[in-house]
Protein backbone atom coordinates (compact mmCIF):
# COMPACT_ATOMS: atom_id res chain seq x y z
CA UNK A 1 0.00 0.00 0.00
CA UNK A 2 2.80 2.38 0.98
CA UNK A 3 4.62 1.68 -2.28
CA UNK A 4 1.50 2.65 -4.26
CA UNK A 5 1.12 5.85 -2.24
CA UNK A 6 4.79 6.69 -2.75
CA UNK A 7 4.38 6.14 -6.50
CA UNK A 8 1.27 8.35 -6.61
CA UNK A 9 3.05 11.03 -4.59
CA UNK A 10 6.03 10.96 -6.98
CA UNK A 11 3.70 11.25 -9.99
CA UNK A 12 1.84 14.11 -8.29
CA UNK A 13 5.07 15.95 -7.52
CA UNK A 14 6.27 15.60 -11.12
CA UNK A 15 2.91 16.73 -12.49
CA UNK A 16 2.88 19.70 -10.13
CA UNK A 17 6.44 20.66 -11.20
CA UNK A 18 5.48 20.48 -14.90
CA UNK A 19 2.32 22.57 -14.38
CA UNK A 20 4.23 25.08 -12.27
CA UNK A 21 6.93 25.43 -14.97
CA UNK A 22 4.27 25.78 -17.69
CA UNK A 23 2.57 28.51 -15.66
CA UNK A 24 5.85 30.35 -15.16
CA UNK A 25 6.62 30.21 -18.90
CA UNK A 26 3.09 31.42 -19.74
CA UNK A 27 3.43 34.40 -17.37
CA UNK A 28 6.88 35.20 -18.81
CA UNK A 29 5.43 35.08 -22.34
CA UNK A 30 2.48 37.30 -21.37
CA UNK A 31 4.78 39.89 -19.78
CA UNK A 32 7.08 39.82 -22.83
CA UNK A 33 4.13 40.25 -25.22
CA UNK A 34 2.76 43.14 -23.16
CA UNK A 35 6.09 44.92 -23.70
CA UNK A 36 6.07 44.38 -27.48
CA UNK A 37 3.56 47.19 -28.01
CA UNK A 38 4.78 49.59 -25.31
CA UNK A 39 7.69 52.02 -25.82
CA UNK A 40 10.60 52.43 -25.63
CA UNK A 41 11.44 50.33 -28.70
CA UNK A 42 14.92 49.24 -29.68
CA UNK A 43 14.98 49.02 -33.51
CA UNK A 44 18.79 48.75 -33.60
CA UNK A 45 18.68 45.68 -31.34
CA UNK A 46 15.80 44.19 -33.34
CA UNK A 47 17.80 44.54 -36.55
CA UNK A 48 20.81 42.88 -34.96
CA UNK A 49 18.66 39.95 -33.83
CA UNK A 50 17.12 39.65 -37.30
CA UNK A 51 20.65 39.28 -38.67
CA UNK A 52 21.80 36.90 -35.91
CA UNK A 53 18.74 34.67 -35.99
CA UNK A 54 17.80 34.93 -39.66
CA UNK A 55 20.75 35.71 -41.88
CA UNK A 56 23.33 33.65 -39.98
CA UNK A 57 20.99 30.64 -39.79
CA UNK A 58 20.62 30.54 -43.57
CA UNK A 59 23.51 28.13 -44.30
CA UNK A 60 22.44 25.49 -41.78
CA UNK A 61 18.77 25.71 -42.78
CA UNK A 62 19.64 25.65 -46.49
CA UNK A 63 21.83 22.56 -46.19
CA UNK A 64 19.21 20.76 -44.09
CA UNK A 65 16.49 21.57 -46.62
CA UNK A 66 18.47 20.58 -49.71
CA UNK A 67 19.53 17.19 -48.33
CA UNK A 68 16.07 16.50 -46.89
CA UNK A 69 14.51 17.14 -50.30
CA UNK A 70 17.11 14.92 -51.98
CA UNK A 71 16.69 12.00 -49.59
CA UNK A 72 12.91 12.34 -49.68
CA UNK A 73 12.87 12.02 -53.49
CA UNK A 74 15.13 8.98 -53.32
CA UNK A 75 13.15 7.23 -50.57
CA UNK A 76 9.74 7.94 -52.08
CA UNK A 77 10.91 6.68 -55.45
CA UNK A 78 12.15 3.34 -54.03
CA UNK A 79 8.92 2.97 -52.04
CA UNK A 80 6.48 4.01 -54.77
CA UNK A 81 8.24 1.93 -57.45
CA UNK A 82 6.82 -1.16 -55.70
CA UNK A 83 3.32 0.08 -56.59
CA UNK A 84 4.26 1.57 -59.97
CA UNK A 85 3.48 5.01 -58.54
CA UNK A 86 6.83 6.69 -59.27
CA UNK A 87 4.97 9.64 -60.81
CA UNK A 88 3.87 10.77 -57.34
CA UNK A 89 7.44 11.50 -56.20
CA UNK A 90 7.38 15.21 -57.06
CA UNK A 91 4.02 15.72 -55.34
CA UNK A 92 5.13 13.87 -52.20
CA UNK A 93 8.34 15.90 -52.04
CA UNK A 94 6.66 19.29 -52.36
CA UNK A 95 3.83 18.53 -49.92
CA UNK A 96 6.14 16.95 -47.34
CA UNK A 97 8.59 19.84 -47.56
CA UNK A 98 6.10 22.70 -47.42
CA UNK A 99 3.74 21.20 -44.85
CA UNK A 100 6.12 19.39 -42.50
CA UNK A 101 9.81 19.02 -43.17
CA UNK A 102 10.53 22.65 -44.05
CA UNK A 103 9.12 24.20 -40.87
CA UNK A 104 9.96 21.34 -38.49
CA UNK A 105 13.54 20.77 -39.61
CA UNK A 106 14.25 24.52 -39.86
CA UNK A 107 12.67 24.97 -36.42
CA UNK A 108 14.77 22.21 -34.86
CA UNK A 109 18.00 23.43 -36.48
CA UNK A 110 17.36 27.03 -35.37
CA UNK A 111 16.42 25.80 -31.88
CA UNK A 112 19.84 24.17 -31.67
CA UNK A 113 21.72 27.15 -33.05
CA UNK A 114 19.79 30.18 -31.82
CA UNK A 115 17.87 28.88 -28.78
CA UNK A 116 21.10 27.69 -27.21
CA UNK A 117 22.89 30.96 -28.02
CA UNK A 118 20.09 33.09 -26.52
CA UNK A 119 19.99 31.01 -23.33
CA UNK A 120 23.78 31.11 -22.97
CA UNK A 121 23.98 34.87 -23.57
CA UNK A 122 21.15 35.82 -21.21
CA UNK A 123 22.28 33.21 -18.67
CA UNK A 124 25.78 34.67 -18.60
CA UNK A 125 24.31 38.16 -18.28
CA UNK A 126 22.21 36.93 -15.33
CA UNK A 127 25.04 35.29 -13.40
CA UNK A 128 27.43 38.21 -14.00
CA UNK A 129 24.87 40.79 -12.76
CA UNK A 130 24.52 42.40 -16.21
CA UNK A 131 20.72 42.05 -16.09
CA UNK A 132 20.70 43.71 -12.64
CA UNK A 133 22.93 46.44 -14.08
CA UNK A 134 20.33 47.12 -16.80
CA UNK A 135 17.69 47.69 -14.11
CA UNK A 136 19.91 50.13 -12.22
CA UNK A 137 20.41 51.99 -15.51
CA UNK A 138 16.62 52.51 -15.85
CA UNK A 139 16.38 49.91 -18.62
CA UNK A 140 13.74 47.20 -18.51
CA UNK A 141 15.48 43.90 -19.36
CA UNK A 142 12.27 42.48 -20.83
CA UNK A 143 12.14 45.30 -23.36
CA UNK A 144 15.88 45.44 -23.99
CA UNK A 145 16.74 41.73 -24.09
CA UNK A 146 13.63 39.61 -24.49
CA UNK A 147 11.33 41.57 -26.84
CA UNK A 148 13.84 42.07 -29.70
CA UNK A 149 14.72 38.36 -29.69
CA UNK A 150 11.12 37.14 -29.61
CA UNK A 151 9.94 39.58 -32.30
CA UNK A 152 12.95 38.87 -34.53
CA UNK A 153 12.62 35.08 -34.27
CA UNK A 154 8.86 35.21 -34.93
CA UNK A 155 9.40 37.35 -38.03
CA UNK A 156 12.42 35.63 -39.59
CA UNK A 157 11.52 31.96 -39.12
CA UNK A 158 8.80 32.14 -41.84
CA UNK A 159 11.35 33.71 -44.20
CA UNK A 160 13.85 30.96 -43.41
CA UNK A 161 11.18 28.34 -44.01
CA UNK A 162 10.26 29.90 -47.33
CA UNK A 163 13.91 29.54 -48.35
CA UNK A 164 13.92 25.97 -46.97
CA UNK A 165 10.78 25.15 -49.00
CA UNK A 166 12.35 26.35 -52.24
CA UNK A 167 15.68 24.60 -51.60
CA UNK A 168 14.01 21.39 -50.42
CA UNK A 169 11.97 21.17 -53.62
CA UNK A 170 15.13 21.99 -55.58
CA UNK A 171 16.95 19.13 -53.83
CA UNK A 172 14.15 16.75 -54.82
CA UNK A 173 14.24 18.09 -58.37
CA UNK A 174 17.99 17.52 -58.68
CA UNK A 175 17.71 13.89 -57.54
CA UNK A 176 14.53 13.34 -59.59
CA UNK A 177 16.02 14.67 -62.81
CA UNK A 178 19.69 13.71 -62.61
CA UNK A 179 19.46 10.40 -60.75
CA UNK A 180 15.94 9.06 -61.30
CA UNK A 181 15.68 10.23 -64.92
CA UNK A 182 12.46 12.24 -64.60
CA UNK A 183 11.84 14.77 -67.33
CA UNK A 184 12.45 18.24 -65.83
CA UNK A 185 9.24 19.69 -67.24
CA UNK A 186 7.15 16.77 -66.06
CA UNK A 187 8.72 16.87 -62.59
CA UNK A 188 7.97 20.60 -62.22
CA UNK A 189 4.43 20.16 -63.57
CA UNK A 190 3.80 17.41 -60.99
CA UNK A 191 5.27 19.67 -58.28
CA UNK A 192 2.80 22.47 -59.04
CA UNK A 193 -0.19 20.27 -59.86
CA UNK A 194 -1.33 19.41 -56.36
CA UNK A 195 0.32 22.24 -54.41
CA UNK A 196 -2.19 24.60 -52.77
CA UNK A 197 -1.78 27.93 -51.05
CA UNK A 198 -2.78 26.37 -47.74
CA UNK A 199 0.16 23.92 -47.90
CA UNK A 200 2.70 26.74 -47.95
CA UNK A 201 0.70 29.02 -45.65
CA UNK A 202 0.33 26.37 -42.92
CA UNK A 203 4.10 25.85 -43.01
CA UNK A 204 4.72 29.57 -42.60
CA UNK A 205 2.26 29.80 -39.69
CA UNK A 206 4.08 26.88 -38.08
CA UNK A 207 7.39 28.67 -38.66
CA UNK A 208 6.18 31.85 -36.91
CA UNK A 209 4.96 29.81 -33.92
CA UNK A 210 8.23 27.83 -33.81
CA UNK A 211 10.24 31.07 -33.95
CA UNK A 212 8.27 32.44 -31.01
CA UNK A 213 8.78 29.19 -29.07
CA UNK A 214 12.54 29.07 -29.75
CA UNK A 215 13.16 32.65 -28.61
CA UNK A 216 10.74 32.36 -25.68
CA UNK A 217 12.38 29.22 -24.28
CA UNK A 218 15.89 30.59 -24.85
CA UNK A 219 15.02 33.86 -23.10
CA UNK A 220 13.08 32.18 -20.28
CA UNK A 221 15.79 29.65 -19.47
CA UNK A 222 18.60 32.21 -19.76
CA UNK A 223 16.76 34.90 -17.80
CA UNK A 224 16.16 32.53 -14.88
CA UNK A 225 19.50 30.75 -14.88
CA UNK A 226 21.52 30.69 -11.68
CA UNK A 227 24.53 29.03 -10.14
CA UNK A 228 27.39 30.16 -12.39
CA UNK A 229 28.76 28.23 -15.36
CA UNK A 230 26.89 25.04 -14.47
CA UNK A 231 23.61 26.95 -14.31
CA UNK A 232 24.23 28.56 -17.69
CA UNK A 233 25.01 25.13 -19.17
CA UNK A 234 21.79 23.69 -17.73
CA UNK A 235 19.80 26.67 -19.07
CA UNK A 236 21.25 26.12 -22.55
CA UNK A 237 20.37 22.42 -22.54
CA UNK A 238 16.88 23.08 -21.17
CA UNK A 239 16.25 25.77 -23.78
CA UNK A 240 17.06 23.44 -26.69
CA UNK A 241 15.25 20.41 -25.27
CA UNK A 242 12.09 22.28 -24.23
CA UNK A 243 11.93 24.22 -27.52
CA UNK A 244 12.36 21.00 -29.54
CA UNK A 245 9.59 19.21 -27.61
CA UNK A 246 7.27 22.20 -27.92
CA UNK A 247 7.99 22.48 -31.65
CA UNK A 248 6.97 18.85 -32.20
CA UNK A 249 3.88 19.27 -29.99
CA UNK A 250 2.70 22.47 -31.67
CA UNK A 251 3.48 20.97 -35.08
CA UNK A 252 0.81 18.34 -34.43
CA UNK A 253 -1.65 20.88 -33.02
CA UNK A 254 -1.30 23.26 -35.99
CA UNK A 255 -1.49 20.39 -38.49
CA UNK A 256 -4.70 19.28 -36.78
CA UNK A 257 -6.11 22.81 -37.01
CA UNK A 258 -5.29 23.16 -40.72
CA UNK A 259 -5.86 19.74 -42.16
CA UNK A 260 -8.16 17.73 -39.86
CA UNK A 261 -11.26 16.57 -41.73
CA UNK B 1 15.24 69.58 13.73
CA UNK B 2 17.00 66.44 12.46
CA UNK B 3 17.77 66.27 8.77
CA UNK B 4 15.77 63.68 6.79
CA UNK B 5 18.07 60.79 5.90
CA UNK B 6 18.72 60.22 2.21
CA UNK B 7 17.88 56.55 2.72
CA UNK B 8 15.77 55.38 5.64
CA UNK B 9 15.22 51.67 6.20
CA UNK B 10 12.80 50.30 8.78
CA UNK B 11 11.95 46.74 9.75
CA UNK B 12 13.48 45.26 6.60
CA UNK B 13 13.18 41.47 6.52
CA UNK B 14 14.08 38.91 3.88
CA UNK B 15 14.23 35.14 4.12
CA UNK B 16 15.23 32.54 1.54
CA UNK B 17 13.36 29.41 2.55
CA UNK B 18 14.12 28.76 6.21
CA UNK B 19 17.19 31.05 6.17
CA UNK B 20 16.42 34.51 7.53
CA UNK B 21 18.97 36.83 5.91
CA UNK B 22 17.60 40.24 6.99
CA UNK B 23 15.70 40.41 10.27
CA UNK B 24 13.84 43.65 11.06
CA UNK B 25 16.82 45.72 9.93
CA UNK B 26 16.79 49.49 10.61
CA UNK B 27 19.30 51.94 9.09
CA UNK B 28 19.55 55.65 8.24
CA UNK B 29 21.97 56.84 5.57
CA UNK B 30 22.61 60.58 5.94
CA UNK B 31 22.59 62.75 2.81
CA UNK B 32 25.91 63.74 1.26
CA UNK B 33 27.93 61.32 3.38
CA UNK B 34 29.69 58.06 2.75
CA UNK B 35 28.28 55.09 4.65
CA UNK B 36 29.92 51.68 4.52
CA UNK B 37 28.19 48.55 5.79
CA UNK B 38 30.67 45.92 6.90
CA UNK B 39 29.98 42.31 7.75
CA UNK B 40 31.16 38.78 7.17
CA UNK B 41 30.40 36.60 4.17
CA UNK B 42 26.73 35.60 4.16
CA UNK B 43 25.77 38.29 6.65
CA UNK B 44 23.20 39.83 4.29
CA UNK B 45 25.17 42.80 2.90
CA UNK B 46 24.48 41.97 -0.74
CA UNK B 47 20.81 41.21 -0.06
CA UNK B 48 20.52 44.57 1.72
CA UNK B 49 21.96 46.55 -1.21
CA UNK B 50 19.84 44.57 -3.72
CA UNK B 51 16.70 45.31 -1.68
CA UNK B 52 17.48 49.04 -1.74
CA UNK B 53 18.11 48.94 -5.50
CA UNK B 54 14.86 47.06 -6.13
CA UNK B 55 16.61 43.95 -7.43
CA UNK B 56 15.20 41.77 -4.63
CA UNK B 57 11.76 42.19 -3.11
CA UNK B 58 11.90 42.13 0.69
CA UNK B 59 9.33 40.20 2.74
CA UNK B 60 8.58 43.13 5.07
CA UNK B 61 9.68 46.64 5.97
CA UNK B 62 10.04 50.01 4.27
CA UNK B 63 12.82 51.67 2.29
CA UNK B 64 12.50 55.42 1.87
CA UNK B 65 14.66 57.42 -0.54
CA UNK B 66 14.26 61.17 -0.05
CA UNK B 67 11.26 60.43 2.17
CA UNK B 68 9.37 58.29 -0.40
CA UNK B 69 8.81 54.58 0.17
CA UNK B 70 10.30 53.00 -2.95
CA UNK B 71 8.74 49.61 -2.19
CA UNK B 72 5.24 51.06 -2.69
CA UNK B 73 6.08 52.81 -5.98
CA UNK B 74 4.85 51.93 -9.47
CA UNK B 75 7.46 50.57 -11.90
CA UNK B 76 7.73 53.89 -13.74
CA UNK B 77 8.21 55.85 -10.50
CA UNK B 78 10.81 53.33 -9.45
CA UNK B 79 12.63 53.78 -12.76
CA UNK B 80 12.61 57.54 -12.14
CA UNK B 81 14.22 56.96 -8.74
CA UNK B 82 16.78 54.62 -10.33
CA UNK B 83 17.65 57.44 -12.74
CA UNK B 84 19.25 59.29 -9.80
CA UNK B 85 21.22 56.24 -8.71
CA UNK B 86 24.64 54.98 -9.80
CA UNK B 87 25.78 51.46 -8.99
CA UNK B 88 29.20 49.84 -9.11
CA UNK B 89 28.80 46.06 -9.12
CA UNK B 90 31.28 43.71 -7.47
CA UNK B 91 32.49 42.21 -10.76
CA UNK B 92 31.82 45.36 -12.79
CA UNK B 93 28.86 43.83 -14.68
CA UNK B 94 29.95 45.55 -17.90
CA UNK B 95 27.91 44.65 -20.97
CA UNK B 96 30.31 42.48 -22.95
CA UNK B 97 28.33 42.90 -26.18
CA UNK B 98 29.05 46.65 -26.18
CA UNK B 99 32.31 48.58 -26.53
CA UNK B 100 33.64 50.48 -23.53
CA UNK B 101 32.26 53.88 -24.58
CA UNK B 102 28.73 52.50 -25.02
CA UNK B 103 28.96 50.91 -21.58
CA UNK B 104 29.89 54.27 -20.07
CA UNK B 105 27.19 56.15 -21.99
CA UNK B 106 24.53 53.44 -21.54
CA UNK B 107 22.53 55.32 -18.90
CA UNK B 108 22.70 58.58 -20.89
CA UNK B 109 21.40 56.86 -24.01
CA UNK B 110 18.80 54.77 -22.17
CA UNK B 111 17.34 57.88 -20.50
CA UNK B 112 17.43 59.79 -23.81
CA UNK B 113 19.73 62.38 -22.22
CA UNK B 114 21.76 62.69 -25.43
CA UNK B 115 22.16 61.28 -28.93
CA UNK B 116 24.69 58.58 -29.86
CA UNK B 117 26.69 61.21 -31.75
CA UNK B 118 27.08 63.34 -28.60
CA UNK B 119 27.38 60.39 -26.21
CA UNK B 120 30.73 59.13 -27.47
CA UNK B 121 32.80 62.29 -26.73
CA UNK B 122 31.00 62.58 -23.37
CA UNK B 123 31.93 58.95 -22.57
CA UNK B 124 35.58 59.71 -23.41
CA UNK B 125 35.46 62.71 -21.04
CA UNK B 126 34.08 60.53 -18.24
CA UNK B 127 36.70 57.86 -18.91
CA UNK B 128 39.35 60.57 -18.45
CA UNK B 129 37.85 61.37 -15.02
CA UNK B 130 38.62 57.81 -13.91
CA UNK B 131 42.11 57.87 -15.40
CA UNK B 132 41.47 56.06 -18.68
CA UNK B 133 42.48 57.32 -22.12
CA UNK B 134 40.40 57.63 -25.26
CA UNK B 135 42.24 54.59 -26.65
CA UNK B 136 40.13 52.21 -24.54
CA UNK B 137 36.79 53.65 -25.74
CA UNK B 138 36.39 51.25 -28.64
CA UNK B 139 37.76 48.17 -26.89
CA UNK B 140 35.56 45.36 -25.64
CA UNK B 141 35.35 45.03 -21.83
CA UNK B 142 36.95 41.57 -22.09
CA UNK B 143 40.11 43.19 -23.47
CA UNK B 144 40.63 45.17 -20.24
CA UNK B 145 42.39 44.17 -17.00
CA UNK B 146 40.34 43.79 -13.79
CA UNK B 147 41.39 47.21 -12.53
CA UNK B 148 40.50 48.88 -15.83
CA UNK B 149 37.13 47.12 -15.91
CA UNK B 150 36.44 48.47 -12.43
CA UNK B 151 37.30 51.99 -13.60
CA UNK B 152 34.98 51.64 -16.60
CA UNK B 153 32.23 50.39 -14.28
CA UNK B 154 32.85 53.43 -12.05
CA UNK B 155 32.72 55.70 -15.12
CA UNK B 156 29.35 54.13 -16.07
CA UNK B 157 28.07 54.64 -12.52
CA UNK B 158 28.95 58.36 -12.44
CA UNK B 159 28.03 59.17 -16.07
CA UNK B 160 24.49 60.40 -15.37
CA UNK B 161 25.66 62.46 -12.33
CA UNK B 162 23.71 60.44 -9.75
CA UNK B 163 22.50 61.67 -6.35
CA UNK B 164 23.19 58.37 -4.66
CA UNK B 165 25.98 55.96 -5.46
CA UNK B 166 26.12 52.32 -4.42
CA UNK B 167 29.30 50.29 -4.30
CA UNK B 168 29.24 46.51 -3.91
CA UNK B 169 32.64 45.31 -2.65
CA UNK B 170 34.51 47.85 -4.82
CA UNK B 171 37.97 46.39 -4.18
CA UNK B 172 37.17 42.68 -4.54
CA UNK B 173 39.55 40.90 -6.91
CA UNK B 174 42.03 43.80 -7.06
CA UNK B 175 45.57 43.96 -5.73
CA UNK B 176 46.05 46.33 -2.74
CA UNK B 177 47.50 49.14 -4.86
CA UNK B 178 44.71 49.03 -7.44
CA UNK B 179 42.22 48.74 -4.57
CA UNK B 180 43.58 51.94 -3.06
CA UNK B 181 43.44 53.67 -6.46
CA UNK B 182 39.79 52.66 -6.97
CA UNK B 183 38.94 53.83 -3.45
CA UNK B 184 40.62 57.20 -4.09
CA UNK B 185 38.65 57.54 -7.34
CA UNK B 186 35.42 56.70 -5.54
CA UNK B 187 36.05 59.34 -2.85
CA UNK B 188 37.05 61.93 -5.47
CA UNK B 189 34.03 61.31 -7.71
CA UNK B 190 31.51 61.15 -4.86
CA UNK B 191 32.88 64.43 -3.50
CA UNK B 192 32.79 66.05 -6.95
CA UNK B 193 29.15 65.03 -7.47
CA UNK B 194 28.14 65.88 -3.88
CA UNK B 195 26.45 62.48 -3.81
CA UNK B 196 25.48 60.16 -0.98
CA UNK B 197 27.59 57.00 -1.08
CA UNK B 198 26.44 53.64 0.24
CA UNK B 199 28.95 50.81 0.11
CA UNK B 200 29.18 47.25 1.37
CA UNK B 201 32.51 45.56 1.92
CA UNK B 202 34.42 43.18 4.12
CA UNK B 203 37.70 44.91 3.25
CA UNK B 204 38.46 47.02 6.34
CA UNK B 205 41.23 49.03 4.66
CA UNK B 206 38.81 49.98 1.88
CA UNK B 207 36.04 50.78 4.40
CA UNK B 208 38.27 53.19 6.27
CA UNK B 209 39.32 54.94 3.08
CA UNK B 210 35.84 55.59 1.70
CA UNK B 211 33.59 55.82 4.78
CA UNK B 212 32.44 58.73 6.89
CA UNK B 213 30.17 56.38 8.82
CA UNK B 214 30.46 52.63 9.28
CA UNK B 215 27.62 50.25 10.14
CA UNK B 216 28.07 46.59 10.96
CA UNK B 217 25.55 43.95 9.93
CA UNK B 218 25.35 40.65 11.78
CA UNK B 219 22.53 38.15 12.12
CA UNK B 220 20.42 40.14 9.67
CA UNK B 221 20.48 43.34 11.76
CA UNK B 222 22.63 46.44 12.08
CA UNK B 223 24.42 45.93 15.38
CA UNK B 224 26.63 49.03 15.42
CA UNK B 225 26.80 52.40 13.69
CA UNK B 226 29.51 54.96 14.29
CA UNK B 227 32.07 57.28 12.72
CA UNK B 228 34.71 55.54 10.62
CA UNK B 229 37.44 57.11 12.72
CA UNK B 230 36.05 55.46 15.87
CA UNK B 231 35.72 51.94 14.57
CA UNK B 232 38.78 50.63 16.40
CA UNK B 233 37.36 51.92 19.69
CA UNK B 234 33.77 50.81 19.11
CA UNK B 235 33.46 48.90 22.36
CA UNK B 236 31.39 46.35 20.47
CA UNK B 237 32.87 42.83 20.66
CA UNK B 238 31.48 41.88 17.22
CA UNK B 239 32.99 44.95 15.56
CA UNK B 240 36.27 44.46 17.43
CA UNK B 241 36.53 40.85 16.25
CA UNK B 242 35.72 41.82 12.65
CA UNK B 243 38.20 44.71 12.62
CA UNK B 244 40.92 42.50 14.10
CA UNK B 245 40.05 39.69 11.70
CA UNK B 246 40.23 37.22 14.55
CA UNK B 247 38.67 33.75 14.62
CA UNK B 248 38.19 34.16 18.39
CA UNK B 249 35.14 36.10 19.49
CA UNK B 250 31.36 36.17 19.42
CA UNK B 251 31.10 35.77 15.60
CA UNK B 252 31.02 32.08 14.76
CA UNK B 253 31.40 31.27 11.08
CA UNK B 254 29.58 28.24 9.74
CA UNK B 255 32.39 25.79 9.05
CA UNK B 256 31.66 22.12 8.47
CA UNK B 257 34.42 19.70 9.34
Amino acid sequence: MNAVLDLLAAIGRSLFAVLSAAGAVAIFAAVALSHVVRPPFYPRLLLRQVLDIGYFSLPVVALTAVFSGMVLALQSYTGFARFSAEGAVATVVVLSITRELGPVLAGLMVAGRVGAAIAAELGTMRVTDQIDALITLSTNPMKYLVVPRIVAATLVLPMLVLVADILGVLGGFVVGVFKLDFHPGTYMARTWEYLEFQDVFSGLVKAAVFGFIIALMGCYQGYHSKGGAQGVGAATTNAVVSASILILTFNYIITELFFAR
Amino acid sequence: MRETPKIRIRGLSKAFGPKRVLDQLDLDVPAGRGMVVIGGSGSGKSVLIKCILGLIEPDAGTIEIDGRNVLAMSRSDREAVNAQIGMLFQQGALFDSLPVWENVAFGLLARRMMTRRDARPRAVEILAQVGLGADVADLSPSELSGGMQKRVALARAIAARPDIMFFDEPTTGLDPIMGAIIDALIVEQVKRLGATAFSITHDMASAQRIADTVAMIHGGRIIWVGPAAAIRESGNPYVDQFVRGSSEGPIKMEVRR
